[in-house]
């Protein structure tokens, strides 16, 4: 099953969106409410990341009965050291994003901890693509 | 998915209800749909919030309550009080006034719900102190945001505190306290006047407990009128105190809104009425939002001020309970005598058990079945205007899908698509007619 949203660069009103309406999705698909969680605090990190640095992006989903694989491209200016950025707190946000509450470091790492596996790609000046998934071990598989 | 007629402590009046949709559209759990020109409920889905009952234009949906009758069953009747009650009067009549009414109603106790703050204060800082890993604490006080949490947000469960709310916790001292004095606890009725359906609700199926210590529950708009009668008739003087304790204003306030929140170190935040509660709920979820130590939620527009079976207007009560508040920074002076010297029992009842989700957002609990559901559904919102009309007896676009795909509905209940099988002559307009007899009744063509 696929889903796909898109994000606006820079509207922070918006941020949260994509992952509230997925994580509906998850509800009524009766997916272990503890994986639940996981996917969506990993999934909103990423979609408020394509919000706060990049100029667009968007989210494609894709779920069977053993796995969520969630990938996000964005267009925006790229990450020039992923393992930089992969330290905790790291933060390249303006102090005006800090101010709205956001910007606390890319939360990488929150997002590794939260999937099972996470790759990352980038270019500089072009966008980067960020593809996680999470391993659902659904109960009952029919 | 069980279908039935309102169920817990909402009832619906099959005479009364016109099948106008009111409550299905506000109900914050989309539990109500239309059939037959009547509103039915998915029973599992209600968190008994009450929302329905204040919306329905024809007053249909009543609150069950105890047969008055059942005190005289016991020799010892005890009249648990709420401040909400007496935020009811006007300030020209004393609370002592309303206390000497409620005795002549045939009590022969009267304890004040809020007694257990004291108490239960001092329990929630040392357990927020105790178990941080529950961070944002959320306060086990409404019965319907436990409820609502429990069907809509189970990962949220955990975060409940495991701490009787102040109406169990007094309830349980005024049963010790009556014992100690010698009084068969076999011969004690204990009532407590309730300002919504949920408490009724949590009385008689309680959600963490094995049974409950309340005999039963009188509604508060019966008893309202019951003692306003005998003040107006009998203008009545009050020489003595009545209730064995005086309350500070933090005990008072505490079942408005801040009335928790206020007294709990840290980021302590309020937040009322079920819709925002949920839109809230949703961010701490996704931990859009974080660092919050203290969550007091109420399912009310103003907390119980906004109990649906007040008398009096909300913001009326909350502002004569917050008059009533002595002294605003002497927080909950300990007393020497009453409930003080219960401390000791009290406290080590007072936890709950494990609250547990009982999820019912899902559309099956297998999941491959609920993702070929799902795959069924998003195919017929495709067909579906998106206008959310409710004609066809659903809240919603979405929730009408997902009522086809459980076989609760069919398409043709769609007034769109009606018309356009008439169109193309799939349908004619008799039947198409019968269709929507099914849903509105009859008695509507």
């Amino acid at each position: 099953m696929n889903f796909v949203y898109s994000v606006e660069g820079g509207n922070f009103t918006q941020a949260g969106t994509a992952s509230s309406q997925f994580k509906k999705v998850l509800k009524q698909l009766n997916v272990d409410h503890s994986t639940i969680k996981r996917i969506v605090v990993a999934l909103y990190e990423a979609e408020v990341n394509i919000v706060a640095h990049a100029w667009a992006g968007t989210i494609t989903i894709d779920l069977n009965l053993e796995k969520v694989r969630i990938l996000l491209t964005d267009k925006g200016p790229g990450i020039p050291d992923i393992n930089k950025a992969m330290e905790a707190g790291f933060s390249t946000a303006s102090p005006k994003v800090r101010e709205m509450g956001f910007g606390a470091g890319m939360g990488l790492q929150n997002i590794k901890n939260n999937v099972d596996v996470l790759n990352i790609r980038s270019e500089v000046g072009k966008g980067t693509e960020l593809e996680m998934e999470v391993y659902l071990n659904a109960k009952d598989k029919a | 998915m069980e279908t039935r007629h309102f169920h817990h402590a909402l009832r619906i009046s099959e005479e009364g209800c016109i099948g106008c949709s009111h409550c299905m559209n506000i109900c914050p759990t989309e539990a109500i749909r239309i059939r037959g020109g009547k509103a039915i409920l998915y029973e599992n889905r209600c968190v008994d919030c009450g929302e329905c009952f204040k919306a329905c234009p024809v007053k249909a949906i009543y609150i069950d309550q105890d047969d008055f009758s059942r005190l005289d069953a016991f020799k010892y009747r005890v009249a648990l009080v709420p401040a909400v009650f007496i935020g009811q009067f006007p300030d020209t009549i004393s609370r002592d006034q309303v206390y000497e009414a409620i005795l002549e109603c045939g009590f022969t106790h009267i304890y004040e719900v809020e007694l257990g703050t004291t108490l239960l204060l001092a329990q929630v800082k040392e357990y927020s102190k105790t178990h941080p890993e529950k961070k944002p604490l959320i306060s086990s006080f409404c019965p319907a945001i436990i409820r609502l949490i429990q069907v809509k947000f189970p990962s949220l469960v955990g975060n409940i505190m495991l701490l009787k709310p102040p109406l169990d916790i007094t309830a349980l001292y005024c049963r010790k306290q009556l014992t100690e004095q010698g009084i068969n606890p076999a011969e004690v009725g204990v009532f407590y006047f309730t300002p919504c359906a949920a408490k009724i609700a949590a009385i008689k199926s309680p959600v963490g407990e094995d049974y409950s210590m309340i005999t039963g529950v009188i509604n508060m708009d019966f008893i309202y009128n019951k003692v306003k009668r005998i003040l107006r008739k009998d203008k009545i003087i009050s020489t003595r105190t009545i209730a064995n304790s005086h309350l500070p204003g933090t005990a008072i306030c505490w079942t408005l809104t801040r009335g928790e929140s206020d007294n709990i170190p840290g980021r302590s935040l309020a937040i009322d009425e079920i819709h925002n509660v949920i839109e809230f709920l949703e961010k701490v979820e996704n931990e859009e939002i974080t660092d919050i130590d203290f969550l007091e939620l109420r399912a009310c527009d103003e907390s119980c001020a906004g109990g649906v079976l007040n008398t009096a207007n909300r913001f009326l009560i909350a502002e004569r309970l917050h008059k009533k508040e002595p002294e605003p920074s002497h927080k909950l002076a300990i007393e020497k005598e009453g409930i003080d010297a219960y401390q000791e029992y009290l406290s080590r009842r007072i936890s709950i058990q494990e609250i547990k989700p009982r999820s019912m957002m899902n559309l099956d609990e297998n999941m491959a079945e609920a993702m070929k559901k799902m795959d069924k559904a998003r195919q017929i919102m495709q067909v579906l205007p998106l206008t959310d009309c409710g004609a066809c007896g659903a809240p919603n676009c979405q929730a009408f899908a997902n009522d086809i795909v459980q076989g609760e509905a069919m398409i043709r209940q769609c007034i769109f698509v009606q018309k356009s099988r008439e169109h193309t002559g799939e349908l004619s307009t008799e039947e198409s007619l019968e269709i929507l007899k099914g849903i509105w009744g009859k008695d509507k063509f």
